[in-house]
């Protein structure tokens, strides 16, 4: 039995999974797959910045566009990091595709004429 | 008369955070054509564009979204529509009879409006108010201040960092600092729960093993050109020192997270009435200030958790003051007034103006966290509705909503009951 507290949205419910992978406490759907992959395989999505170049603003916002595994959060920070892009940029453009093999991408938060 | 301004708009907006953007873009979806929109930065979205982190827009898009992502969204909506907008134009002073005076890169400007709804947002509570004692070193700062700082220009303002205070942007600057390298030694908060919600103590603090000290504050600062030591203790139910509960840590910043207080200097200039609690605006039930064709919304009313309901309310904020532009003023001829009890900190409205049809929705907070409990509403001392709870914290704002056929003069209360 494990006892979490669900991040998917503000209300925060308070969960219990037990071994046969059961959720209960939740309030809705989403909780019981936030509970049964968190004793599994808990991710996380991530948000960061990158160097933003040939514009007025020199950082631009980026996200993984899925969760990537909790352990690997460090090792994706790491290739957020040598990201340089240069404007014009959108909202939603890949800037490295299937990050460290995740299958996630880092893409774009913020549209840059 | 000879008129002494440029222009003459329907409705004025000032700010063009979330709230700002909301209220302009359902002005002109009520049927006002004439609306300008001033923003002092140089773009537009406000505070959003500092919040890089996700968690935005569950409720009005169904998706989580980052903040810059969710601004988007509305700067593309505003565009489509014919509303002036005008950046990097702050404004210095509006008067009663609705003159609005501000200056841009052109130059000084003086204009007039039917309506404004102020939605400038809010501010940090610093260290002078809560007067931490020690020495005036630096490497002290606000929270949201260091994220501004680190999102915005990329830089970082520390590598060993302690965070006074569970609100969210301490939560959530603690996990992105340390996300950039720094060392986040712990987050001390004065009272026995969180003023964070507990998503962000999850993944923010119990993601990377950054301790909370619940009950516990800062009782010195030591450090002479730069921050080098902080000592935390305990504290009791009175909020007294403990002895010998002492724990030292060496850092060189130390971030403040200990509120947000609605920021209002254009409006307290003018003597608009000011809720003693939300220390915004005192508004009614058209979210109109005392002074009449004044409305209020967003941070700047009260400070609100989601940006969600901020784009709410301004969303109506800009449908009433349409309507008051369009039907010249309010009929208030029957007003209720609205106080909290027992457990509720503040309730919003405070006055309403009834109609005879549709729904009125509050927004409170309790004073401290319950759990189980029912929300009764009473109108004269007679109950109307009550609510049952399975918890209510402190940190989440309730939204409230009862039936205008349930409510007649005189005066609602609400409180929280433990059955
Ligand atoms: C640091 C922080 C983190 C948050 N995290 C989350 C979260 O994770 N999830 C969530 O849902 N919500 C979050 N919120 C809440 C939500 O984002 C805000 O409540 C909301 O965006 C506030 O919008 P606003 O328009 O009222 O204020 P702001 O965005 O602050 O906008 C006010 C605007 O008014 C302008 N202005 C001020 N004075 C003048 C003047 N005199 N003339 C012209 N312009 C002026 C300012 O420049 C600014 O652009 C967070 C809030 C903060 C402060
Ligand atoms: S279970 Fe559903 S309602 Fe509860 S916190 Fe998770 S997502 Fe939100």
């Amino acid at each position: 039995m494990t006892k979490l507290i669900c991040i998917v949205c503000p209300k925060g419910c308070h969960l219990e999974v037990d071994d046969n992978l059961n959720v209960t406490g939740n309030s809705c759907k989403r909780g019981e797959v936030y509970g049964k992959n968190e004793v599994t395989n808990p991710t996380r999505t991530i948000t960061s910045t990158v160097i933003l170049k040939n514009s007025c603003y020199t950082r631009l916002p980026v996200k993984t566009s899925l969760p990537v595994p909790k352990s690997m959060i460090f090792d994706v920070m790491a290739e957020i990091n040598k990201i340089e892009v240069s404007a014009p940029v959108s909202c939603g453009d890949i800037l490295l595709k299937n990050v460290l093999s995740t299958g996630s991408d880092i893409v774009a938060c913020k549209s840059i004429k | 008369m000879e008129k002494n301004y440029e222009a003459l708009y329907d409705i004025v907006v000032i700010g063009g955070g979330s709230a700002g953007l909301a209220a302009a873009i359902s002005s002109y979806d009520s049927g006002i054509k004439n609306v300008l929109l001033l923003e002092k930065e140089a773009y537009l979205g406000g505070i959003l564009n500092q919040c890089v982190h996700n968690g935005f827009g569950l409720h009005t898009f169904k998706e989580e979204l980052t903040g810059p992502e969710y601004a988007e969204r509305f700067i593309d909506e505003l565009k489509k529509r014919d509303i002036e907008v005008r950046l990097e134009a702050t404004v210095l002073e509006i008067t009663k009879d609705k003159e609005i005076e501000y200056s841009d890169t052109l130059g000084y400007h003086k204009i007039k409006a039917k309506a404004i709804i102020c939605a400038c947002g809010c501010s940090e509570r610093t260290r002078g108010q809560i007067r931490t004692p020690g020495d005036r070193c630096s490497g002290v700062m606000t929270a949201g201040l260091a994220q501004r700082y680190l999102n915005v220009e990329g830089y970082l303002v520390g590598k060993k960092v302690f965070i006074l205070g569970s609100g969210d942007i301490g939560l959530i600057m603690a996990r992105r600092m340390t996300l950039e390298g720094a060392k986040v030694l712990g987050v001390a908060e004065l009272m026995p729960y969180s003023n964070g919600l507990n998503r962000n103590i999850v993944q923010c603090l119990n993601d990377f093993n950054i301790p909370l000290y619940l009950s516990h504050t800062v009782k010195r600062i030591i450090g002479k050109n730069r921050l080098e030591k902080i000592v935390i203790c305990e504290v009791d139910d009175k909020l007294n020192f403990v002895p010998r509960t002492d724990k030292e840590f060496e850092v060189d910043t130390l971030l403040l997270s200990v509120g947000l207080i609605p920021y209002n200097p254009l409006l307290e200039k003018i003597g608009v009435a000011m809720h003693p609690k939300t220390r915004g605006p005192l508004v009614d039930s058209d979210y109109q200030t005392s002074i009449p064709g004044i409305f209020a919304c967003g941070n700047g009313l009260h400070v609100h958790d989601l940006v969600d309901f901020v784009t709410n309310e301004s969303k109506k904020v800009g449908e009433c003051a349409a309507k008051y532009v369009l039907e010249n003023g309010f009929d208030a001829s029957k007003v209720l007034t609205v106080t909290p009890l027992n457990g509720i900190g503040y309730i919003l409205p405070g006055k309403v103006y009834l109609k005879d049809e549709g729904t009125i929705k509050f927004n409170f907070r309790v004073n401290k966290p319950f759990k189980d409990v029912s929300i009764i509403a009473k109108l004269n001392g007679e109950e109307i509705k009550r609510t049952k709870k399975p918890y209510l914290l402190p940190a989440e704002m309730v939204e409230y909503i009862l039936d205008m056929k349930l409510l007649k003069e005189g005066e609602l209360t609400l409180e929280v009951s433990n059955d």
